[in-house]
């Protein structure tokens, strides 16, 4: 597999690994990643194990799902429930549990629920089937958004009466700033986001190093990438110099991909959002904008819900601001396991509680 | 939500191409990445090209950020 | 529980969970509680199967011929030589009939390949919209040839696989075209026998074929309190296609379906004999040692990465959804 073989060649990695091992720390360094591919990729490899001495790997709300509260769910089983609905996602949210429900327990319900690879999917559904009314699931980052929003944008131009999106897509920077600004959490140095770097570029997170003086490294997925990244962050600790270094040179830029920026910012405005385990940050969401609020499922029919309720115990939160390692939850491995999930962390296939307990 | 993955643009038709990647192809969207062409990898997440890859392997990329100082 | 979900089905933990609260809870302590792949009786094994496949005809085979080998591969798994079956078809008002000829000849085709005796069978036929097509179910029947037993695994058996993983699952997934790719990749689905047959006369402790859930499902269910097996991840046979295609969709490998593939655990002292012998065979070309029975290790599955750490290999969960993120 090209692009991805060469950055799991074991003697590039060997190399890597002795150079990250050449570090040595006399007091703790948390280096957190928040992007829930970096957390799969970390555990799956093995990663966390060759870190060096008081250096540790800290996940932070980077899995999208995991980040959406239960009230989103809630809102989806509710639509699902509703006469003539089909509701259009991606796999990940098929299973996370809801205050009372999931879309995979809908889905057997008879509710017509339908995974999809990408949102063009959803509206290809829309276009062929007009009796029905669709709604996708507008989860995920700034990798994801721009796509949702060029799906937006088509469903315009095609002047479709039966698509629509509940929005719920979020953006990192805000919450970044939260992290950093809440004194509970203590972080050394941030792995970067490859893939929304590729969308927002690196140079969007200047302020990280500029105004917070915490070392960042923008970093790809396979394991020599992952392996750059923390040498990265470390060798700026040791020399004093925070700021974003870009290791992920094959996708990367500055200025990021500008077509992709320009198709978010026609389509999406901020908006306050609320994130599982830190609240309510303002300008961290995306609800659409006023040439496209049509689309908006929340716009054409009433959604009603109960109060969402929380499992009592669950630490999603904290482990989603990296305060609290999984198995310190305790739920974890007990009540909440992959196949009785209680949080969100534990379901989703880029959950930090999932990959605790699935790769150790 | 970052799940990409480097495919081979084989063919473009209209807004959209088809890519190849390890021997399975797909139809991917070129909207977010109008100047693709065929011939160029690009990275692919949720059914859209989100970049055109810099042909940069792993041997080169850590050269070029070691001479950097950044590794 | 109280609905069954269809990862209820998939052949991992809620499979698991299924089986042990619902039919052990009704069929007791004795042979059942074993859970195996069939049953000893006298000096046979039996084994059944049901076949629900979607599609029915799917690149490298057809419902027929892995409702066939599927058995088959059971009863071979349980060290026995596989003689006679049943089968049990449950038809869907309006099916054609010259696409249920296939289907039987398929069937016929596979058995008849290797001797074995289809001696009775019934058919039913349900309303239109009742049933998918074609549900079938097959009971083969052997004879034992050798004792096969999970106990007599020890610590430093070798861990070998006759081929390619993960082809069956991905080929499914591309015949019913849900995520709009294409790809080469056919389905493994063979019989084993043939394969098998002459490795038996080797050390060999325990078989079992790898099905739903995929290399991860079958060793976690063998693996023991006592011992543990470590994998190797740059050993285990997989093709380029198959490897991409797990990327594009973010599936394990080790997790997708297999429906031609036998795990072996065998002593050290035979495994290169056993790698000669299934090397011959057409669906042994690629075997390999894939990992070995460690003691350091007990009660799991685990990999060694090409990071040189360890990771764990779960039971799989669910039915294995396509992640985008």
């Amino acid at each position: 597999m090209k692009f991805v073989d060469e950055f799991r060649d074991s003697t590039v990695i060997r190399e890597l690994v002795e150079k990250l091992q050449n570090f040595s720390f006399a007091t703790p360094v948390n280096i957190m990643e928040v992007c829930g591919t970096h957390t799969v990729s970390i555990h799956r490899f093995g990663l966390h194990r060759v870190l060096p001495e008081n250096v540790k790997h800290v996940s932070g709300p980077g899995c999208p799902v995991c980040v959406t509260p239960n009230e989103y769910l809630d809102m989806a089983i509710a639509l699902a429930r509703m006469e003539g609905f089909v509701i259009t996602t991606f796999g990940d949210m098929m299973r996370v549990p809801g205050s009372r429900s999931s879309l995979e327990k809908e889905n057997a319900s008879g509710a017509d629920i339908r995974v999809v690879y990408s949102p063009m999917d959803a509206l290809k559904m829309a276009e062929n089937e007009k009796d029905r009314t669709f709604v996708f699931l507008a989860v995920g980052f700034e990798t994801t958004a721009p796509g949702i929003a060029a799906t937006v944008k088509e469903a315009k131009k095609l002047g479709l009466k039966n698509f629509y999106i509940l929005p719920g897509n979020k953006t990192m920077p805000q919450a970044l700033k939260a992290l950093i600004d809440d004194p509970e959490v203590k972080i050394d140095g941030f792995l970067l986001p490859g893939h929304v770097s590729t969308i927002v570029g690196s140079n969007e997170y200047r302020f990280i190093p500029e105004d917070y003086g915490i070392p960042c490294a923008v970093s790809g997925f396979e394991p020599a990438d992952i392996l750059m990244g923390f040498i990265s962050i470390l060798k700026q600790i040791v020399e004093g110099r925070p700021s974003v270094e870009n290791t992920y040179l094959r996708s990367v830029r500055p200025e990021g991909n500008i077509v992709a920026k320009a198709i978010m910012k026609e389509v999406f405005v901020p908006c306050d959002s609320e994130w599982r385990g830190i609240g309510v940050i303002p300008d961290s969401g995306l609800d659409l904008a006023p040439d496209y609020m049509d689309f908006d499922i929340r716009r054409k029919v009433e959604i009603e819900i109960e109060e969402p309720v929380e499992y009592p115990g669950c630490r999603c939160g904290e482990v989603l601001k990296g305060l609290v390692l999984p198995p310190e939850c305790p739920l974890f491995g007990k009540v909440c396991t992959p196949e009785n999930p209680v949080g969100a962390c534990m379901v989703s296939s880029e959950g930090s509680c999932s990959a605790y307990y699935k790769y150790g | 939500m970052c799940l990409g993955v480097p495919m081979k643009i084989v063919e473009v038709k209209g807004d959209s191409a088809l890519c190849e990647f390890s021997g399975s192809k797909r139809e991917v969207s070129l909207k977010l990445l109008p100047e693709a062409k065929v011939g160029d990898y690009v990275i692919v997440h949720a059914g859209f090209a989100i970049q055109k890859l810099d042909e940069k392997d792993a041997i080169e990329t850590l050269k070029m950020l070691q001479e950097a100082g950044i590794i | 529980m109280d609905k069954i979900l269809l990862s209820h089905g998939g052949g991992g933990k809620k499979t698991q969970a299924l089986l042990k609260e619902v039919f052990l809870q009704s069929f007791g302590a004795g042979e059942l509680s074993k859970l195996d792949d069939g049953a000893i009786f006298d000096s046979y094994v039996i084994s059944t199967d049901s076949y629900v496949v979607n599609p029915l005809f799917f690149p490298g085979g057809d419902i027929g011929k892995l409702a066939a080998s599927g058995s088959i591969n059971d009863v071979v798994s349980m060290g026995a030589e596989p003689l006679y079956m049943s089968a049990g078809f449950i038809i869907e008002e309006g099916f054609p009939v010259s696409d249920l000829k296939r289907i039987v000849k398929s069937l016929a085709d596979t058995i008849k390949s290797i001797g074995v005796e289809l001696i009775t069978g019934d058919t039913k036929v349900v309303e239109k919209g009742k049933c998918d097509g074609v549900y079938i179910n097959t009971t083969g029947i052997g004879r034992i040839v050798k004792e096969l037993s999970a106990e007599r695994i020890r610590p430093g058996n070798l861990v070998v696989i006759n081929g390619n993983i993960a082809e069956h699952g991905l080929s499914i997934l591309l015949a019913r075209n849900e995520y709009g790719i294409s790809s080469e990749i056919k389905s493994d689905c063979m019989e084993l026998w043939t394969l098998i047959r002459p490795a038996l006369e080797l050390d060999i402790r325990f078989m079992r074929d790898a099905t739903r859930g995929g290399l991860a499902a079958v060793l976690n269910e063998v693996v023991s309190s006592d011992w543990g097996i470590e994998l190797y991840q740059d050993k285990i046979p997989i093709s380029e296609e198959v490897k991409g295609m797990c990327e594009m969709l973010g599936l394990d490998p080790l997790t997708v379906a297999n429906e031609g593939k036998m795990v072996i655990f065998v002593s050290e002292d035979d495994v290169e004999k056993l790698i000669e012998i299934l090397r011959k065979h057409p669906g042994g070309k690629n075997a390999e040692v894939i990992g070995r029975v460690v003691d350091d290790v007990k009660g799991r599955v685990v990999e060694k990465t090409v990071v040189g750490t360890r990771r764990i290999v779960d039971m799989p969960v669910g039915e294995g959804l396509p992640r985008i993120c």
